[in-house]
């Protein structure tokens, strides 16, 4: 891409999942604040345009506890199966967060371990391959796994979102490997979720070509999490932007200015 | 390997002497490790913690963030009936007290049941003494069917079952199930538990296990602090807690830290647990157990649950009553003990929003 093609290509640069065209690409969730209210102010401040929510959180008959309320208008619900052990109760959960308006995108997360919070990718394989034949826009949280991945895609998943750390660890890309090579081969979105802990990891994963990242622990637990949720916004940014321009190789070498073997292609001169 | 057999380990391990030998050196590297073993986590039990109490609330509190994030949940008990065949030392229910017993029909715990979740709570704890007669688990699944209308979670409190009972409790929608062993000395168990089925200490210790294998959501566990030595007692608690959590990876396990409190009849707690003591075990317990559900209940003090709500608690009690039918009114029954902290569910969530923390009224659904 030249310079030309890249300043006509950047206005446009959204990111496409099912038949939505999103400019934000950090994708926020609603757990772990302290206050609806500071929620709403962080989210507003993160210009996310996707919200991520457990459904077993939501309580439906208080207006003031309910986190729905709280969310910005305008975002797209992402409403997750948190607390699903099994295909099975994802895909039950995915239903009632359906019918009860929180429209059709679904983030699957299936765990069985409550240790690590690490998720069964066999169970959300089959989690998914049912609700998106179902007519949801799936969005499978996993473990960083090529095969997976591609089996994600076959089943009909709308991104797909590998862990960079375990949940809440905030440790950043700790499987960054993996994710490039997810980045590399797999088609759909590659949506980095759990374990970012920094704005500058957020930006790494962004670098390294991540459609999105999604973010709750950090922005949440934050001493000020609205500011923190603006420091993500321009990290996620910064990153996308770098990516687009293309940085570097990374060499173990230096580039001698006067090269170390230049005479040999002297000597025929 | 059950774990009474894994704790057997441990009976070589003299506690006392153990805790001697451990110097702040031992205590510093317990704070400063990733993964603290058991005995990290009984070097930051010991006598020598003392003078590093400030550095494991900070990380303590910074574990608990990073966790559960700055909420804490709230829920409270709803007594179903105090008929005991049991005599426990040190409570009021025990068979020999004499008092007006009482049984919540279908119709009294509807009334119940709607007092509480006017107050917003979703979360309940159903409780009941042990009365395979008049509280039959056919009861108590009726209980339970009733009170799905009205609540997304019920943990039960009540005698220990077989797995298949407490299967046919999971199925008509009970996700959670606290068991206290009370004490794990089995010397003192003996001691203060004088007659009724709940003597066998084994039974008991393994009801938490049980519960893990009949599909409950949550497995909440815990020691009556004061009833046995508190160096040993909060060292079992954690080995219990740690093997149900690594044995049942999808079982949330919790723990609580009750304090024997004031009751009806003569009983003295043999050791007498410290503010100072509760706050290093609920310290401990969470850097040893990051993941681990954390609950104080309303035995302890408004002031003091307000003081320790940053260091690593994830759950409390609200709008507390030991009585049965004591939400609706019924000012006859007897209390089961005596709390500390009368504050209603408004009152505990204005409170937790003070502090800056969001009280949580529901966190779970079952949803079938
Ligand atoms: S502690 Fe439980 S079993 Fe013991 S007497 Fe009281 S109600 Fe009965």
């Amino acid at each position: 891409m030249n310079n030309e093609e890249y300043f006509e290509a950047k206005p446009k640069d959204n990111l496409k999942i099912a038949n939505e065209n999103l400019k934000s690409r950090l994708l926020v969730g609603t757990g772990k604040f302290a206050n609806n209210q500071v929620m709403n102010k962080a989210i507003a401040s993160s210009e996310s345009q996707v919200v991520t929510m457990a459904l077993r959180r939501i309580d439906f008959d208080s207006e003031q506890e309910n986190v729905l309320n709280f969310i910005p208008k305008g975002c797209i619900l992402l409403p997750n199966t948190s607390g699903a052990r099994t295909a099975d109760e994802a895909v039950r959960i995915a239903k009632i967060a359906r019918a009860a308006g929180c429209g059709n995108w679904i983030k699957i997360e299936v765990i069985k371990d409550n240790k690590y919070l690490l998720p069964d990718n066999y169970e959300t394989i089959k989690a998914t391959e049912i609700l998106a034949k179902d007519g949801f826009v799936v969005l499978p949280y996993m473990s960083p796994d090529l095969m997976v991945a591609k089996q994600l895609v076959e089943v009909g998943a709308a991104a797909v979102m590998p862990l960079g750390a375990p949940i809440g660890s905030n440790q950043g890309l700790q499987t960054k490997e993996m994710i490039r090579i997810l980045i590399n081969e797999i088609s759909l979105p590659i949506i980095v979720d759990a374990g970012i802990g920094k704005p500058s990891q957020a930006a790494e994963a962004m670098e390294l070509g991540a459609a999105a990242v999604l973010v709750n622990t950090a922005i949440a637990t934050a001493k000020n999490p609205v500011l923190m949720a603006e420091a993500f916004r321009d990290a996620v940014k910064a990153g996308r932007t770098a990516y687009l321009a293309g940085p570097g190789a990374t060499k173990d070498y230096a580039d001698a200015s006067s090269p170390l073997t230049g005479f040999l292609n002297n000597q025929s001169e | 390997m059950d774990f009474y057999r894994m704790s057997q380990q441990y009976d070589e391990l003299n506690i006392e002497r153990y805790l001697n030998s451990i110097d702040d050196q031992d205590v510093i590297n317990a704070i400063n490790k990733q993964h603290l073993n058991e005995l990290d986590y009984l070097a930051l039990l010991s006598p020598s913690a003392d003078k590093y109490l400030e550095q494991m609330a900070k990380r303590a509190r910074e574990l608990t963030i990073q966790h559960f994030g700055r909420t804490i949940g709230l829920y409270t008990p709803l007594y179903l009936a105090d008929y005991c065949v049991n005599q426990c030392a040190y409570c009021s229910f025990n068979s020999q007290q004499q008092f007006k017993r009482n049984k919540l029909t279908l119709q009294d715990l509807e009334k119940e049941a709607g007092a509480i979740s006017k107050t917003g709570l979703k979360h309940i704890l159903v409780l009941t003494g042990e009365s395979r007669s008049k509280t039959p688990v056919s009861y108590i699944k009726e209980c339970i069917v009733l009170l799905k209308k009205y609540f997304s979670s019920i943990s039960i409190e009540i005698y220990p079952l077989d797995v298949e009972e407490y299967k046919e409790l999971v199925d008509v929608g009970v996700d959670g199930l606290t068991i206290y062993q009370e004490v794990y000395n089995e010397e003192i168990y003996r001691q203060v538990h004088l007659k009724g089925p709940k003597k066998d200490y084994h039974y008991r210790l393994n009801a938490a296990e049980r519960g893990c294998v009949a599909g409950m959501r949550s497995v909440n566990i815990g020691t009556l602090l004061g009833l046995g030595d508190f160096y040993s007692e909060a060292f079992y608690t954690g080995l219990h807690a740690n093997y149900l959590q690594t044995k049942y990876i999808d079982v949330e396990v919790g723990v609580s830290l009750p304090r024997l409190r004031p009751f009806k009849g003569a009983f003295q707690p043999r050791t007498t647990v410290s503010d100072q003591q509760l706050v290093q075990m609920m310290l401990a317990l969470r850097l040893y157990l990051p993941r681990v559900g954390i609950n104080i209940s309303t035995r302890e003090t408004a002031k003091l649950r307000d003081a320790i709500l940053p260091l690593g608690v994830t759950k409390m009690s609200a709008g507390v009553s030991t009585k049965v039918g004591g939400h609706s009114g019924n000012e006859e029954a007897s209390n089961q003990f005596d709390i500390s902290d009368e504050r209603s569910v408004e009152e505990m969530m204005e409170m937790i929003y003070q502090n800056n923390y969001q009280p949580v009224l529901k966190d779970w659904h079952l949803f079938r």
